[in-house]
């Protein structure tokens, strides 16, 4: 058996009934991924993503009721700060979850219940914001709608709290699949924080196809993180989709520290006036590993700013793909984009591919890119070494200040503490990489 | 001041012959310095100091083809850098390395600690080392805040070489190599590195100051004087050479030294 267009699908057509809208969107998730198939490299968006390694592995949807152990759960994501729901194989599992407080007004909850109980919320934009064309794995996604999150913040309200989703798919004896949806809905002038998590716990490789959908109204805040810290042997695919009313300013940071191949696309819109948006990535890969971020900034109004930052670690003969594109309608006036990545290759056969592309289609407008790929320092490993300070040691002080930024940029204190552990654990002694002075 | 001869040197460099590339750079340079000893080597550009250094301290650019370095009677030579760190060796760097993202502080209590432990020694807990480290920071006049910024990261040139000497008082070598540590530095930085040389003197440790100019010696006055031409020590003596080539310069040495005066050991004075 081989992970295959149809085998992928097996079972999304045996799911809870959902409103019609909801079984609209899970139809035409199944039609555009049987129209689109798995991509090959002869697609520009995939042309250095070979899902070759998939066809070894077969997948099932992943079993509702997969027992995750509350320990491992802990020492994974350490104690919830707020509200925390914890999805195993997709599906909500309230024993697991933490529902913290919440202002009047706020959901923080289960799909498949916001469907059944307050469709209204749902209707207007779920499977609005991502795109199925060219997505197949957001529309494999939509093809198995049936839980997820849904964060509903009316107008001004304002979350001080981080919200916590976290995504394990556990499989047991076979590979399991799991397709888990997000949709944040932010009020004019909310604010919030949002940290997804994507774990696979279980012997098997999974599968892990995730859409997240972000609409912001006119000066709402989103900062949102994705964590994927999965196994060598996982697949995850992820889609990030914003779209910002005026002023509305949206960051979405991810770090992509494990799988086989990770894929992430993120597209922001930014539809009003003044929007912002801060798009980052940090990637960590060795191996045989492959790590994919592709994303898409669009400024549709005027005095729009986007940054882009994005760095790689990759090491072994493990591969980075970064392709990000600015691209600024007509009418987008005093769009101010910049994007950068940089990457650090810690062996001769890692390989990374940058593929910046800037689309104007307005005059008057700052837009920008800037990438670098570089090795370790040899005067900077000297230099410690002479210090005392051992060759492995060194390298890993070089390497975590090459990621600090990207840790340091993280705001809420838990979740930027538990990214400098994950970093530093894939490193060299790194467990002394953090101590302070 | 022991003369050489009596007891052990603490660093004896024979025939040291290393190349970069395929250019021969140090060519049979030998050398001894004595416990408690600090010694100038002196020489016009491209004779061969700062790859000395560079040699001693285990950097791997110049490739060592004869000769032999020892640091108390054990061979220098296959040892690693950190491994030479351990056993003594400071380099004071020409141009001290700017690392972004790595504080200084915590820097140095990691090199502080490895060599402790490399030693046998305990590890200085955050504390204890902050106190040591104010301590030393007042020695050397660094201001605490840059004990708290990235490593090199935007210093001045003058801070840099300041945070050589800083970073050597905390480390307490028992060899300290400064490399063209006076280069670009204004008297009140000369004073300070002074202090730091100053500081570290005592009957078991010793100094080698690799510089171009005799103005640092007004500071510090060294036991020896060695001068350096075509990749060997072509002169010693006492502190009276550094003067002498304070007013003759350096191109009479270039002109003896093409002329191959040098082919046979050097000339000692007294």
């Amino acid at each position: 058996m081989s992970a295959t267009v149809e085998s992928l699908l097996a079972g999304s057509e045996r799911l809870p009934e959902v409103p019609a809208f909801a079984a609209a969107l899970r139809h035409a998730g199944r039609e555009g991924f049987q129209q689109q198939g798995l991509p090959t490299t002869r697609l520009e968006d995939w042309r250095f993503t070979s899902l070759a390694a998939l066809a070894a592995h077969d997948f099932a949807p992943g079993a509702p009721g997969a027992t995750l152990d509350r320990g491992e759960l802990a020492r994974r994501v350490g104690p919830a700060a707020g509200p925390r729901l914890v999805f195993v194989n997709g599906h909500l599992r309230p024993e697991l979850s933490t529902p913290g407080e919440l202002p009047d007004g706020v959901i923080v909850g289960g799909m498949a219940r916001a469907l059944a109980e307050r469709p209204e919320l749902v209707e207007p934009n779920l499977g609005r914001v991502v795109r199925l064309a060219g997505q197949p794995f957001a529309a494999l996604n939509s093809a198995f709608l049936h839980d997820g999150a849904l964060v509903h913040l009316p107008e001004g309200a304002v979350l001080a709290a981080p919200i916590e989703l976290v995504f394990a798919t556990v499989s047991g004896a076979a590979g399991a699949s799991s397709h888990p949806r997000v949709l944040f809905v932010g009020g004019r002038s909310s604010q919030a924080t949002l940290v997804e998590t994507y774990l696979a716990l279980g012997p098997a490789a999974d599968l892990t196809s995730a859409v997240t959908e972000v609409v912001l109204a006119d000066g709402a805040r989103l900062d949102h993180y994705q964590v994927q810290d999965q196994p060598e042997n996982a697949f995850q695919f992820t889609a990030v989709a914003a779209e910002q009313g005026r002023d509305a300013h949206f960051s979405t940071h991810s770090a992509a520290l494990g799988a086989a191949i990770s894929r992430s696309d993120v597209r922001a819109t930014l539809g009003g006036e003044g929007a912002e948006a801060h798009v980052a990535g940090l990637y960590m890969a060795d191996g045989s590993r492959l790590v994919d971020n592709h994303s898409v900034v669009e400024h549709h109004a005027r005095h729009g700013t986007s940054r882009e930052l994005f760095k790689g670690i990759l090491d072994g003969g493990s591969r980075g793909v970064f392709a990000g594109r600015i691209r600024v309608l007509e009418g987008a006036m005093k769009t101010d984009a910049h994007q950068m990545s940089s990457n650090l290759l810690l062996s001769r056969d890692a390989t990374v591919d940058a593929l910046p592309q800037l689309e104007i289609y307005a005059d008057d407008v700052k837009c920008g890119h800037g990438g670098t790929v570089g090795q370790l320092d040899a005067d900077a490993l000297f230099y410690m070494r002479s210090r005392g300070i051992g060759l492995a040691r060194a390298r890993s002080l070089l390497i975590y200040a090459f990621a600090r930024e990207m840790v340091e940029r993280v705001k809420p204190t838990g979740l930027r503490a538990q990214l400098g552990r994950l970093v530093a654990a894939r490193l060299p002694e790194g467990d002394r990489v953090l101590e302070t002075a | 001041m022991s003369a050489k001869g009596k007891g052990t040197p603490m660093l004896e460099v024979r025939g040291l012959h290393a190349r970069i590339g395929d250019r021969e750079i140090l060519k049979g340079l030998s050398l001894a310095v004595n416990p408690g000893e600090v010694h100038a080597i002196m020489g016009p550009n491209g004779s061969g100091k700062s790859t000395l250094a560079g040699v001693l301290a285990g950097r791997d650019h110049a490739e060592v083809t004869a000769g032999t370095a020892t640091l108390d009677g054990r061979d220098l030579l296959p040892m690693t850098p950190e491994e030479r760190a351990v056993a003594g060796i400071f380099l004071g760097f020409q141009y001290p390395v700017e690392i972004p993202g790595v504080g200084n502080l915590y820097f140095l209590r990691t090199a502080l600690n490895a060599l402790r432990k490399a030693r046998g020694e305990e590890p200085l807990d955050a504390v204890d080392f902050l106190e040591v480290a104010k301590e030393k920071a007042r020695l050397v006049e660094l201001d605490p805040a840059f004990m708290n910024r990235a490593l090199n990261e935007g210093f001045s040139g003058g801070e840099k070489k300041r945070n050589e000497v800083f970073q050597m008082a905390v480390l307490e070598p028992r060899l300290a190599i400064l490399d063209e540590i006076d280069s670009g530095l204004d008297i009140d930085a000369l004073r300070v590195v002074s202090k730091g040389v100053e500081f570290l003197r005592s009957p078991t440790r010793s100094t080698i100051l690799v510089t171009h100019y005799q103005r640092l010696l007004e500071y510090v006055v060294p036991d020896r004087v060695h001068v350096m031409a075509a990749g060997r020590i072509v002169l010693s003596g006492g502190r009276e050479l550094a003067l002498e080539l304070e007013k003759k310069g350096y191109a009479w040495i270039d002109e003896e030294a093409k002329r191959g005066a040098w082919a046979e050991p050097a000339r000692v004075s007294p």
